[in-house]
């Protein structure tokens, strides 16, 4: 009796984990499956304009907005959680943490509705990269500020120790003896946001909004294309290789995001056996 | 000088010994910049965050006005028409017939992420004991980076997904036996749709948060001390029974933030259940199988709809639902937290994904 419960159970089990690994599996070879049609190199060299069925102005926008959610949420995450861990002690010190994390709380169609009301409209930047960057940096700045925090805290005490007793300065002891052990994970968390703000769509339509074209230089007053945009308006446009570019669309950003989940991945991996190797 | 203000609180560092006064105070100073900037940079995510609140409130504010309780108990959500002279009420102007009652959309938030989050934690917890108790740890590591990349796929990718195969799929083969159900769950009654709708949007919503309960279950599983497991096999107890007895209660509660984490997600996703809900703006589906609406797919939905309208009530109405969303999302996300702070002190994941 034991057992034959004990069997139900763990078939219980094994079914649950059957029902994690199967969406993701039947996700890729859904997508691989619609867009094989397209999957050529000419779908990386066409863009949405005049119906053309290609990714280029999806993917050229998703990298200058990648690039600007770096630039941006990079330095400001990094030197939040360096004050987090470094600098605050006691209640601040818990408050500033539990807010950023309450941050990545908030629905992605919130900061959508945030950067429309405000930027696009209040500030009168338009439909554009700026707005874009701004909105998507909030979204995902407490990713950076968890992961540096992390980082920082994960530096052996006995390398503080010694900085100490070296007599170093503050900014000499974070420079020279925290940052390099800290770095590789620092970076993976980049890197980890990265993906996080690659895949974000509802923020991106009120912001960026869409354009068929190629983004244009300046910063404002230039609405742009990205690839989750391509997944979100070729799938709602009738035509059948409107819908086959949505799955090649989402399978380039679907590939694009696991390359980056697995370099974060080996990133932390490399930086756990650097750190085990520090402490003596 | 606010700057210098802040930086004040830190006690100056122990100068190098013979180091001379000038070079003493370079240092000194270079501490206090790093601190001081730090300190800016660390205000950020709190401010980030109050600036998102305040918006929405003050956004919110003609809305809530033009229609007070009528939000939460009309069931009539509806912009109305531009083309016709606009309508006064309560000292505020808005399009002709509109109409702001956000019932159906709440209730619709509501039902999915509940279901979504009452079916994601037994799946994970399920999952990651079939895995830590009878797989090898190669294959852990396999699933946990496996994890990584499902809380990776996109929302808008899970959307497609959702209305091309895994709707159609389920309407065909699956629902048809749940109407069987339909005698001890009304609403579980036929018609089956075309599996555009509020099951279909709370399955992928469903899988959609197994990362973030799996993931911080797996890391709470793993702490669980080997002794007491090891006592209770060795008292004659199969794994079963170990499984309930010792690992089960000792991660009750981190299953629980977990879980209200995985809920706070459910409730603010957008694009996945844009797709596939359906979106109905008036009144209540007849069953779980037909189309419904959030609160989330309403602002994504008709946010280009409502930015035509000249008197701005109807924008001003999107931001209600989004305070509403906004509150019900931080309510839970703050109850995790405060949850998980008793559990342990940090280390398990943030949030949405990945």
């Amino acid at each position: 009796m034991r057992h034959t419960r004990g069997a139900i159970f763990w078939l219980l089990c094994a079914i649950a984990l059957a029902v994690i690994v199967f969406p993701l599996i039947d996700i890729v070879v859904t997508l691989v499956r619609v867009a094989a049609p397209l999957l050529r190199p000419s779908l990386f060299a066409t863009t949405t304009q005049a119906g053309g069925l290609g990714v280029e102005n999806g993917i050229l926008g998703s990298l200058l907005v990648g690039a600007g959610v770096l630039i941006v949420a990079g330095p400001i995450g990094v030197l939040a959680g360096l004050y987090i861990a470094e600098f605050a002690s006691g209640r601040p010190r818990a408050l500033l943490r539990f807010f950023s994390e309450v941050l990545s709380g908030v629905p992605s169609i919130v900061v959508g509705y945030v950067g429309y009301v405000v930027l696009v409209k209040a500030l009168g930047w338009g439909y554009s990269l700026l707005a874009a960057v701004v909105a998507l940096s909030m979204l995902i700045l407490p990713y950076v500020v968890k992961n540096t925090e992390v980082a920082f805290e994960s530096v052996p005490r006995s390398l503080r120790e010694g900085a100490a007793a070296l007599g170093l300065s503050r900014l000499t002891t974070i420079r020279r003896v925290l940052l390099p052990p800290a770095l590789p994970l620092i970076v993976s968390g980049l890197v980890l946001a990265e993906a996080i703000a690659t895949g974000e769509t509802a923020p991106l339509l009120f912001t960026a909004n869409w354009s068929d074209l190629n983004p244009q230089l300046g910063l404002t007053h230039n609405p742009f294309g990205y690839l989750t945009g391509t997944v979100y308006y070729s799938f709602n446009l009738p035509s059948k290789g409107e819908h086959q570019l949505a799955f090649a669309a989402a399978l380039v950003t679907v590939v694009m995001i696991l390359l980056m989940v697995i370099a974060g991945r080996l990133i932390t991996m490399r930086a756990r056996r650097m750190t085990a190797n520090l402490e003596v | 000088m606010l700057v210098r203000g802040r930086a004040r609180g830190i006690s100056p560092s122990p100068a190098p010994a013979g180091a001379t006064a000038g070079r003493e105070s370079v240092t000194r100073w270079g501490d206090r910049v790093t601190h001081a900037v730090a300190a800016v940079a660390g205000m950020v995510p709190l401010g980030a965050l109050a600036f998102i609140v305040i918006v929405m409130v003050v956004s919110a504010i003609p809305a809530i006005l033009f229609s007070g309780t009528g939000f939460f108990t009309g069931s009539v959500f509806s912009l109305g028409s531009v083309y016709a002279p606009p309508i006064h009420h309560h000292g505020l102007t808005a399009p002709f017939g509109a109409s702001y009652g956000a019932l159906p959309l709440i209730l619709g938030t509501f039902v999915t992420s509940l279901i979504a989050i009452g079916l994601a934690v037994p799946i994970s917890v399920g999952g990651v004991l079939m895995l830590s108790e009878w797989l090898p740890r190669r294959a852990q590591s396999f699933l946990s980076l496996f994890l990584e990349l499902l809380a990776g796929i996109p929302s808008v990718v899970f959307g497609i997904w959702g209305v091309y195969t895994f709707g159609p799929f389920m309407a065909a083969h699956v629902y048809p036996l749940l109407t069987g159900l339909g005698t001890v769950i009304p609403w579980l009654k036929g018609p089956v749709g075309a599996g555009q709708g509020l099951l279909t949007a709370s399955l992928v919503l469903a899988i959609m948060v197994v990362p973030i309960v799996a993931a911080t279950t797996r890391e709470l599983v793993r702490r669980v001390p080997t002794l007491a497991r090891e006592g209770a096999l060795a008292l004659g107890m199969t794994r079963h029974e170990t499984a309930k007895v010792v690992t089960i209660p000792y991660v009750r509660t981190g299953i629980l933030a977990a879980a209200l984490l995985g809920w706070g997600r459910a409730l603010g996703e957008t694009m996945a259940v844009l797709f596939i809900i359906g979106n109905v703006l008036n009144g209540y589906p007849q069953n779980l199988y037909l189309s419904a609406n959030t609160l989330s797919a309403t602002i994504a939905g008709t946010l280009d709809g409502a930015l035509t309208d000249s008197t701005g009530t109807d924008i001003s109405a999107l931001a209600e639902i989004g305070l509403v969303l906004l509150v019900i999302s931080l309510v839970t996300n703050f109850a995790g937290r405060l949850v998980i702070r008793r559990v342990s002190d940090q280390a398990l994941p943030v949030g949405r994904g990945v």
